[in-house]
């Protein structure tokens, strides 16, 4: 699109912001082979006609930019960057421009936004960028793993590339995973892989011993997917016919001590402190989503706020002005999905199921583990905890503030909860 | 065929639509917007315009550009479904208080949740509540009613090439704010009002001054002057549905005087006087090549914006005071010596299209003591009010006259109320001559809504170069191009207000463009009605000069009709506490530690006196503040004590300075002059 457009001056841009809690995959590549993506870019700018490139690249990852510059020093000395590269017509010219830590500037339009100095905020599309991008010129973006996997198809040719992977998505994919498995980090896997495969062998099954319940996959804006999604092969079609997406490839596999409710607040809780403010549904939507979240965790949710919650995010996720507000809502779409049960446990059991959630948790001491010691009774803050030295003490349940300090302290294990 | 889209069914031919909610809207669908105007750029996010593309799903039709064969549907059930969640959410984000808001029955959240069938909030209040900026004469901001469409910090940025507002913060935390949080008479603002022109809710509103002049009405012991401005006249007949200016002003007139007014005059003379005044000076300027462009100097937001960023410019500004501030000037000093009155018991208000004449009614430049010329500025939305609150049916009243010498006008006096009228008014004078019976020229070029318009005219065997800009943005164009030596003119007028005073802050909403229009053509028309249309044939300010004023541009008329500027460019109020302060006197020692005078040293030669003050024991005696510019970066590091700078004050001399001035000073005897700048 951008290679159509007649434009005196095209610009490529990098995007590697990469903001996803857990996520490093493009941290890896700028700071383990950050030619590659120079490669990328280059190709790239001769491919478009463009002679102007920026890494976007966020400041948190200071040995990235270290490596980039010394990157881009070496392929200018090389004569590989720079004016008239290798002695021809083409010139290609890379600068370093870092983020200030807002996630939303990994939205592309935003980070358009930043890179040309201000506040960054997504811009309505049509114009997209290929049309009116940076400076309001025709600008390509593209992702540090995109743009590092360019080298190696033209130097293997795309049938290479297609031989990974599936016929619609084609090549390979890093994945950082994390969370409730044997081996965290970052894999590399064909398109098409299964689930079942990703977890339990690449990621040596449940490390606690506990059962597998749930993996939330494409980073805090993406999906939640199930013990019966295991055979889901991890491509983009698949993926988006169970309404999840492939994202930034982050997977946090879940066993089942979590609470699927506060699964949902925790992402929530993300979501809104990093939204932009721009756009209604997502600003208010999201700050609204947390805040019915935090009522049914903290156990004073109705089956009205179920409700509301869910047409609050259907809300959202339709009319949201970019990429990141359509897919806000989706941890709790998704879990509302496949765990409504436990959101109704909180409701009208007044339970959490998994055992998570503080507010629902109430201690006691088994009194026949109880020695007498008291130590519980001491460091209680707000002196719940009542009874005689060497006889079993009691918990007043109307005064505990379920800090669980007595748990923590207790030498006998003889505080259940 | 003609490429057309198809909305609800309908085929509509594009045209040069220039997005497909405009096309909507020509199809006679209101489709609701906070965020949308046309004379802004598209910013996309209230989300309340959205409709459904076949094959594209929901979009906002004011970023989306319409395209041959699109079918539209602007009111399926998800559309109206995420719209009414918008609004809910909004709603349960906004400090009510409908009843005793300023914008009750003006407000389009309340209006569109009314339309859309919002009724209830099903979410938990939230009880932060934000302090309120009400620290300026003009405008308040409530941040708790803001519903953060941007319309004001596109409006500041865009049209008013100014920016002091714009969103701060993430999440639910995101504010439209001044810079670090602060009020806005600490940042640029220039009290334009075109903000409150477009915020939808009540977060931006005009600072009323109504209940000082009701208790002002209410003292006997009061004389209450009213002046109205010219393009006050247009609002209130567009206001009450009258279709002539001057019938709108004759039942204003009748108003006035039943809410209380002893006196009802009209700006419009003023008008005239400074047309005469100005255009003297500029005659004196042209045959000199002296200060050219001369600058219109009416506009007080305009002459702040000058002080603010273009200070180089100020000696080119016309020193002629705004017509506001002659009238007062004129109305303290001779309506008291007719009346036998002291100055402090006449009450001047003003009725005005503007927010910054209130600011401009305060500048300490125009009062005597601590008596203001003016006392009082109404903005139109405020008289409509008053009017309101009295009981009076306008448009049934009677129209009255105004009251004389000062309610008498020629047409080149209510033609100021649009751009390019003051322009008009200097030409028709210049290019009369004296000569009885010399007829008034109409000058059409410089007329109509255009933002920067230029225009030629023969004056004797010179060409007068002239222009005439709009919107504070037009003028910074102007003035870069002046600067830089691309463009050359002779006299520039410049409004701060898109399309002039017509189309002020202070005016009643909708003050969009086609109502600035209106208000335009009507002002013209009033003009056609005048007998004279040439300012310096009005009899009464030939009156004025043989009896009070002596000649245009004379001494009196000097003391009395002109100003002078001062140069904005340094912040204000922002010296830092170094010491604390005592309450018994103490000598004010301010050192600078801007770019120049902290290269040389400056930080050095604060801190040296500071240990020297200590050691000699009169810390107490001294209140030490590092400053941020004394506007003397030639002789740096410069130190201010008391009132006087003194320059050079390099760290090396520090000890010489401080046994030479401020030991003396803080014993209080005189200062040793020689180090003066």
């Amino acid at each position: 699109m951008t290679q159509r457009v007649q434009s005196s001056k095209k610009y490529i841009v990098c995007n590697a912001d990469e903001g996803d809690p857990g996520a490093f995959m493009d941290e890896s590549i700028m700071e383990g082979n950050p030619h590659a993506l120079l490669e990328g870019m280059l190709i790239a700018g001769y491919a478009v006609g463009s002679d102007e490139g920026y890494i976007y690249v966020r400041a948190e990852y200071p040995l990235a930019i270290q490596r980039l510059r010394t990157a881009i020093t070496q392929a200018e000395q090389a004569g590989l960057l720079g004016d008239n590269i290798l002695g021809g017509p083409f010139s290609f010219h890379i600068h370093i421009k870092e983020g200030a830590g807002a996630f939303v500037c990994g939205e592309e339009t935003a980070l358009i936004s930043s890179i040309e100095g201000q506040r960054g905020m997504p811009r309505p599309k049509p114009p997209f960028p290929a049309q009116a991008g940076l400076w309001g010129k025709p600008t390509v973006v593209n992702n540090v793993e995109t743009f590092a996997n360019v080298p190696r198809i033209l130097l293997n040719g795309a049938e290479w590339f297609r031989s990974f992977g599936t016929e619609n998505s084609p090549g390979t994919k890093v994945f950082a995973i994390t969370g409730a498995v044997a081996n965290t980090g970052l894999i590399e896997v064909p398109m098409g892989t299964k689930l079942r495969d990703v977890v339990f062998k690449i990621g040596g099954g449940i490390r606690t011993g506990k059962e597998f319940k749930a993996v939330q996959i494409g980073g805090p804006y993406g999906a939640c997917l199930t013990k019966d999604h295991l055979d889901l092969p991890l491509d983009y079609d698949s993926l988006k016919s169970v309404g999840a997406m492939v994202g930034s490839g982050g997977l946090v596999v879940m066993d089942e001590s979590t609470c699927m409710v506060e699964v949902a607040r925790f992402f929530m809780h993300f979501t809104q402190k990093e939204s932009c403010g721009k756009c209604v549904l997502c600003r208010e939507g999201t700050k609204r989503m947390l805040q019915i979240l935090e009522k049914i965790v903290g156990g004073r949710g109705t089956l009205d706020d179920l409700s509301l919650l869910e047409e609050v995010a259907v809300a959202v996720k339709d009319g949201s002005l970019c990429g990141l507000g359509k897919t806000a809502p989706n941890p709790v779409l998704s879990t509302l999905k496949h765990f409504r049960d436990e959101y109704l446990a909180h409701i009208v059991d007044g339970v959490c199921p998994a055992g998570e959630c503080e507010s629902f948790r109430s201690y006691s001491i088994i009194q026949e583990k109880c020695k007498g010691c008291g130590l519980c009774a001491r460091k209680c803050p707000v002196n719940a905890i009542s009874g005689e030295p060497k006889t079993p003490y009691i918990i007043d349940n109307r005064a505990c503030v379920k800090c669980g300090v007595c748990a923590e302290v207790c030498k006998f294990d003889a505080v259940a909860f | 065929m003609q490429p057309s889209v198809t909305i609800d069914g309908v085929r509509v031919p594009i045209n040069d639509a220039r997005n497909l909610l405009e096309l909507i809207r020509e199809t006679g669908i209101e489709l609701p917007t906070f965020c949308y105007h046309s004379e802004l750029s598209v910013y996309g996010a209230c989300r309340m315009c959205i409709a459904e593309i076949e094959g594209r799903g929901i979009q906002p039709t004011c970023s989306t550009p319409p395209e041959d064969g699109m079918v539209v549907h602007t009111h399926t059930e998800q559309v109206m479904r995420i719209r009414r969640m918008a609004l809910e959410l909004l709603l349960a984000n906004h400090h009510g208080n409908c009843q005793t808001c300023e914008k009750n029955t003006r407000c389009r959240l309340q209006e569109l949740a009314q339309r859309l069938g919002v009724q209830t909030v099903r979410f938990e209040e939230s009880d932060d509540v934000l302090p309120i900026d009400n620290f300026n004469h003009s405008l308040v901001r409530d941040p708790n009613k803001c519903i953060l469409c941007g319309d004001c910090v596109r409006m500041c940025k865009e049209v008013q090439g100014i920016g002091v507002l714009d969103f701060a913060g993430r999440g639910s935390g995101v504010r439209v704010t001044p810079a670090f949080g602060k009020n806005l008479n600490q940042v640029e603002c220039v009290y334009c009002g075109q903000c409150v022109s477009v915020c939808p809710t009540g977060a931006l509103t005009v600072k009323s001054q109504a209940d000082e002049v009701w208790t002002a009405i209410y003292d006997p012991n009061k004389i209450v002057v009213v002046q109205i401005a010219p393009a006050v006249r247009s609002a209130i007949a567009l206001e009450y549905g009258i279709t002539s200016g001057e019938q709108a002003l004759g039942k204003t007139v009748t108003a006035l005087r039943r809410i209380g007014f002893d006196k009802v005059y009209d700006t419009s003379f003023t008008a005239d006087l400074t047309t005469v005044e100005e255009t003297t000076e500029f005659l004196g300027r042209f045959a000199e090549g002296k200060h050219l462009p001369q600058f219109t100097s009416c506009c007080p937001a305009w002459v702040k914006f000058a002080e603010q960023f273009y200070p180089d410019f100020l000696p080119n500004l016309s020193s002629c005071k705004s017509p506001q501030q002659m009238f007062g000037s004129l109305a303290k000093k001779y309506l008291a010596e007719q009346m036998g009155a002291e100055r402090e018991s006449i009450y001047v208000v003003s009725v005005m299209p503007c927010t910054a004449k209130k600011f401009e009614a305060k500048r300490p430049e125009f009062r005597v003591g601590d008596n203001p010329d003016v006392d009082a500025v109404l903005s139109s939305q405020e008289l409509i009010r008053m009017i309101g609150e009295a009981g009076l049916k306008l448009a049934e009243l009677p129209p009255d006259s105004m009251d004389l010498p000062f309610g008498f006008k020629t047409g080149a006096g209510v033609i100021f109320g649009a751009s390019g009228g003051v322009a008009e008014a200097v030409l028709r004078m210049a290019s009369a001559g004296s000569g009885p019976g010399a007829q008034a020229t109409e000058f059409h070029e410089v007329r109509g809504m255009e933002g920067i318009k230029e225009a030629y005219v023969q004056l004797g065997e010179k060409t007068l170069r002239l222009a005439v800009v709009n919107g504070l943005s037009n003028a910074r164009e102007v003035l870069d191009k002046l600067q830089s030596g691309e463009a050359e003119y002779d006299i520039v007028e410049v409004m701060a207000c898109r399309g002039g005073c017509v189309g002020g802050g202070g005016q009643p909403l909708p003050n969009d463009m086609p109502a600035r229009e209106a208000r335009k053509a009507l002002l013209y028309e009033a003009d056609a009605v005048q007998p004279l249309h040439n300012a310096a044939e009005n009899p009464y300010i030939k009156e004025c000069y043989s009896t009070i004023l002596g000649k245009p541009n004379g001494t009196l008329a000097h003391k009395l009709l002109h100003t002078h500027f001062r140069s904005r460019r340094r912040i204000a109020g922002e010296e830092v506490e170094l010491s604390e302060s005592a309450p018994i006197e103490k000598i004010p020692v301010s050192v600078c530690v801007g770019t120049n005078c902290y290269l040389r040293g400056s930080y050095d030669t604060l801190s040296r006196l500071i240990d020297m003050a200590r050691t000699a024991g009169i810390a107490d005696k001294l209140d030490f503040k590092a400053t941020f510019c004394l506007e003397k970066c030639k002789a740096s590091p410069n130190v201010q004590v008391g009132a006087t700078v003194y320059g050079g004050v390099i760290p090396d001399k520090a000890e010489a300075f401080f046994n030479d001035t401020l030991l003396p000073a803080a014993k209080g005897e005189p200062a040793e002059e020689k180090a003066e700048v």
